[in-house]
């Protein structure tokens, strides 16, 4: 009686320990209810604040769907909130047309390391980076790396270069939330900030065997 | 002369703190840590000098009407500067708006100086060679406050609206990035590139070290800088349309993020990378 309630118990540790989060913040279970001001209100200030921007920076900053549930649930979205921002997700990843994933790694790993545009200091001539690096830490040589998102090094030897991984990580490169609903990580091309071209390079940069983050 | 001697030691300093910071993590946490001791002696931090300014420019007679600043009711009664910057932002019955320290100085220069701020606005932000009144004065009255703890009032309904609201923009997300104050701010121990980033998503002792380290000498800036300045900075980070300064949104914030801070030790002007 007691060895069964042992490996029960033994049982149920490791499934907590091996779950994995659903979502990008399961992991703050930040389950209790959240009070939200009335919207009238939080519109106001915004107004206040950011209404002598050009319209098209105040569009970029009213939410869409997605993000208003996210912000709803503060991220911690329970599952079948989830389940609807993926499904609404994955419907905007465009495949290139050729079918042809990989691009220039050479090419990737300068996207990788630009942390530029979409700023207020930027320009028009400025060129948006990915700035992966400010995240992820991607090939072993670049020591100057960020750790809100986990580390890519190796990514595409670690998944023996298979053509299906390099789709689902076009994918989360394209739309993040159409991998996991309320990710933290931008949806690069979904929100047209990165170009196809770009990304097939950064695809490159993970999946291509020549590529550093492989070596 | 003074200024610009300290400014080049330390830039030195931080160079050299940089170029190795990277190699190894725990090291160079360290280094960091040594080099923060470092500048935080009083006497090598030309966040100072700003705090020497802004007394000069609180009893300096300007405006129509050719009065100082001495007149100007912080919270605490006219004139009135000990532990008033440790209560800020607050709620002003004659302006009938919570306000910060920023925009607090603004009404009194307009109403009670009659100054036309347009100029002051324009210099919100130091540059080279274009000091900032605001910066000075933020300086010297926060610096009155130091040793004291973060007591930002929160029983007026407005007050408790500034708080709730800076708590719904922390956690908002928009612009081209998706990226709110929480996408950075929202776990312990993470850093973008090699900075490390405060989790001020929870009350407690990062949060409360934080904001009590505001105004501080920003040595890659040479400059002092206000909360008004991180937040414009962060929001660039964040790729959201330019705040307008001394605006309600950023005032929000403050009160949020002094919220989370409450209890927390003031002492400034601090240094800062
Ligand atoms: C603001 C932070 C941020 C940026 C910038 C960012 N990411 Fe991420 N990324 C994350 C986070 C957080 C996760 C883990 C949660 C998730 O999967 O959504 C992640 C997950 C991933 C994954 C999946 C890893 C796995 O578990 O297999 C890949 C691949 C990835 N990122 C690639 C990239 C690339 C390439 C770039 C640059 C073009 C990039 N990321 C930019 C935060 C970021
Ligand atoms: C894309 C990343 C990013 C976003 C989004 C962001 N910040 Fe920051 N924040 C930073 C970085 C980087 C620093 C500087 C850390 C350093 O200098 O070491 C910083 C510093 C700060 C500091 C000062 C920390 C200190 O130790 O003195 C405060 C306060 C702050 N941010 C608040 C906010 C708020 C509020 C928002 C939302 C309006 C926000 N941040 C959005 C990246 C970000």
């Amino acid at each position: 009686m007691k060895t069964i309630l042992k490996t029960a118990a033994l049982a149920l540790v490791v499934a907590a320990g091996t779950a994995l989060p659903l979502t990008a913040s399961a992991q703050t279970a930040n389950t209790a209810a959240i009070k939200h001001p009335d919207a009238a209100v939080v519109d106001a200030y915004l107004k206040s604040t950011f209404g002598k921007a050009p319209p098209e920076w105040q569009a970029r900053i009213e939410p869409d769907e997605t993000l208003k549930t996210c912000n709803h649930f503060r991220n911690d979205v329970p599952s079948a909130e989830a389940d609807k921002i993926i499904k609404r997700e994955l419907a905007k990843v465009v495949f290139p047309a050729d079918g042809k994933l990989l691009g220039d790694w050479k090419e990737g790993k300068k996207v990788a390391n630009n942390g530029r545009g979409g700023q207020f200091s930027d320009n028009e001539k400025t060129v948006s980076g990915g700035n992966c690096y400010a995240c992820h830490q991607l090939e072993l040589a670049e020591v100057s790396y960020g750790t809100l998102g986990p580390s890519l090094t190796s990514y595409g030897k670690d998944r023996k270069f298979d053509p299906e991984e390099a789709k689902q990580a076009y994918t989360k490169i394209y739309n993040s939330q159409a991998v996991v609903a309320c990710s933290n990580m931008p949806r690069f091309g979904a929100n047209k900030f990165l170009t196809e071209k770009q990304i097939k390079d950064i695809v490159a940069l993970l999946f291509d065997p020549e590529s550093p983050v492989n070596k | 002369m003074r200024r610009a001697a300290i400014g080049s030691v330390l830039t030195v300093m931080l160079l050299c703190t940089i170029s190795f910071g990277a190699v190894a993590e725990d090291k160079s946490e360290k280094e960091i840590e040594r080099y923060r001791a470092m500048i935080s002696d009083p006497m090598s931090n030309p966040g100072f000098l700003a705090v020497d300014r802004g007394e000069v420019l609180w009893s300096e007679k300007r405006g129509s009407k050719n009065v100082s600043l001495e007149g100007c009711d912080l919270g605490l009664g006219a004139g009135k500067l000990e532990g008033a910057f440790a209560k800020l932002p607050r709620f002003f019955k004659d302006a009938d708006k919570v306000m910060d320290l920023e925009q607090r100085l603004l009404w009194c220069m307009q109403n009670l100086q009659g100054l036309d701020t347009k100029d002051v606005i324009a210099r919100r932000f130091s540059g080279p060679g274009r000091a900032s009144d605001l910066e000075d004065l933020v300086a010297y009255i926060a610096n009155k406050s130091n040793g004291m703890k973060i007591d930002v009032q929160l029983s007026h309904p407005k007050e408790m609206e500034m708080a709730a609201v800076g708590e719904e923009l922390f956690f908002r997300r928009g612009g081209v990035m998706d990226f709110s104050c929480a996408t950075c701010h929202g776990d312990e121990g993470k850093r973008i590139r090699l900075q490390g980033l405060p989790n001020l998503s929870k009350a407690g002792k990062q949060s409360q070290e934080t904001m009590g380290s505001w105004p501080t000498y920003r040595v890659s800036q040479g400059a002092l800088r206000t909360m008004q300045h991180r937040l414009w900075d962060c929001y660039r980070q964040q790729r959201w349309p330019v705040p307008e300064y001394a605006s309600d949104s950023i005032t929000a914030l403050t009160v949020f993020l002094n919220k989370q801070a409450l209890g927390g030790e003031i002492n400034v002007p601090s240094i800062k990378r």
